[in-house]
């Protein structure tokens, strides 16, 4: 594990290089013991790190780091019992756009593609980028297509990719350069609703095929 | 209640405060003024608390007529609007207000006494623009009801307001810096016209990186990340939450109310500094606000 300051306002703690259960086990209790720490302004947790915001002007770099050294050191109330959230996507032709070369790429059928894709249970690793983008793990390693090598300018909302071996749900219009399978009706984030996240970290998510084009 | 009317909008006007906590890890970053420091030296010279919501006007600036009479002031940068600024002035009922194209840098706040009585969201008043969190960019016609949460007499005008300054952009070492060489440091950048409250897009000499792949990790405010075209993107209040692009520094707090004030075009340099050197820079800006 390594913990450096990020900027003169936030602490980074990494708990190694590459994903692994134990990495991200340390990200998800860090982050459930931080939540609403008083020296925290804001979280940032990712595969194998936490970034952690803190007011400069009212706690150092110092007293962070034995924060956070103090919460990893003691075990914490069990993490939040998951939720299991079903997110019903319509694949194919206009909405999934790429199905077909995620199909050739993996040497399946699309509808080989779908079937594989929806048979599983996917855990949300967690979420950021931009507004309530949850980064899920678990696609089956055969399923693994490479980002496309320029990112579209517009991936309409809702959109069901796969980047590598990840896949995700584009809670909003953006750009972006995962491959987009499909695409649900369901809204991720709506602005209007309190809390508006729809997903959290250690959420646990099933794809249902609603219609495939 | 009374308000204040927009007669017409400006380029982008929004309501901030100081933004929204609590939420990165649902990849809603803070928001709040993109010039923090303009925001509570007006909100402080208008006898709020810091943190009360206020008008923020980029390049173009809006107009207003006032329905009753207020004490306002208007801070960051100088939209022309004939009234002096870092001063609180007296508004009559009635009254208009009009700001025009900006003389100096981007942003220009518009501070009112008891602060603005918007609906928050998510516990704050700042406008997200990209996800329409706490609202949308003003339009005509919009009217914004006047709160009644002053905590004190309005203050003198300021003294002394402190330069932005016109040198290099000071950052300390961002969590790759190792895995580049000096190029940053040695180049001058322009400000390119894509920019927003998102991001400031910098166009100049490509920035070469050893970094190869790397894990998506956190992403703070005024970190400067390097895609692989090698052009620096600062990442500002809007800021994704996470990104995998590596980070070679990342801008001082005292500089953020800087980063406000860049418009497209303008030309930035940078220059390292430790955390030390960044918190004492930081502590004199915080005195200042203090004697207000």
């Amino acid at each position: 594990m390594t913990i450096r300051p990020a900027s003169d306002r936030s602490l980074h703690v990494v708990f190694g290089d590459r994903i692994t259960p134990e990495a991200y086990a340390s990200v998800t209790h860090l982050t459930h013991r931080l939540e609403g720490a008083r020296e925290v302004l804001n979280l940032h947790p990712a595969y194998t790190s936490v970034l952690i915001d803190f007011d400069p002007r009212r706690y150092t770099h110092e007293r962070v780091e034995a924060l956070v050294r103090a919460c990893l050191a003691t075990p914490g109330p069990p993490d939040p019992a998951p939720r299991t959230v079903e997110i019903p996507v319509d694949f194919g032709g206009q909405c999934g756009p790429d199905l077909a070369d995620v199909a050739s790429h993996t040497g399946l059928s699309p509808e080989g593609v779908i079937e594989r894709f929806t048979a599983v249970e996917y855990e949300v690793y967690f979420v950021g980028f931009s507004t309530c983008f949850p980064y899920l793990g678990g696609l089956p390693p055969e399923l693994a297509t490479p980002r496309l090598s320029a990112p579209r300018k517009h991936v309409p909302e809702g959109s069901v990719a796969i980047g590598g071996q990840q896949a995700g749900v584009y809670p909003l219009s953006s750009p972006g350069g995962w491959r987009l399978i499909g695409r649900t009706r369901l809204r991720l984030f709506d602005p209007q609703s309190v809390p508006p996240p729809l997903l959290r970290m250690g959420d646990r998510v099933r794809f249902v095929p609603e219609e495939t084009h | 209640m009374s308000a204040i009317r927009v007669l017409s909008p400006g380029l982008q006007t929004t309501v901030q405060d100081l933004g929204r906590f609590g939420w990165t890890h649902f990849g809603i970053s803070a928001s709040g003024a993109a010039d923090a420091f303009a925001l509570r030296a007006g909100n402080l010279l208008a006898g709020n608390a810091e943190n009360a919501a206020a008008v923020e006007m980029t390049l173009m600036g809006a107009a207003f007529e006032f329905e009753a009479a207020t004490v306002i002031a208007l801070t960051g940068s100088d939209f022309g609007a004939g009234l002096p600024l870092w001063t609180p002035v007296e508004m009559k009922a009635g009254q208009t207000l009009r700001c025009g194209p900006s003389q100096s840098g981007a942003r220009c706040y518009l501070c009112v006494r008891g602060g603005l009585a918007v609906p928050k969201a998510m516990g704050s008043a700042s406008t997200h623009v990209i996800t329409s969190v706490g609202g949308r960019p003003l339009r005509t016609g919009d009217l914004l009801p006047i709160g009644n949460e002053a905590i004190r007499r309005p203050r003198p005008a300021a003294q002394a307001v402190p330069p932005l300054g016109d040198g290099p952009l000071r950052v300390t070492d961002g969590p790759q810096a190792e895995n580049f060489a000096d190029d940053l440091y040695h180049a001058t950048y322009t400000v390119s016209e894509e920019s927003n409250r998102m991001g400031l897009r910098l166009h100049g000499p490509a920035i070469a990186s050893a970094a190869g792949h790397m894990l998506t990790e956190g992403a703070p405010l005024g970190a400067v990340q390097v895609p692989p075209d090698g052009q620096p993107i600062i990442l500002f209040v809007e800021h994704q939450t996470t990104g995998g692009y590596p980070k070679p520094a990342n801008v001082i707090s005292a500089d953020f109310r800087r980063l406000g004030q860049l418009r497209p075009r303008d030309r930035v340099t940078f220059e390292r500094v430790t955390i030390e050197q960044a918190l004492r820079v930081l502590q004199q800006q915080e005195q200042w606000l203090y004697g207000l």
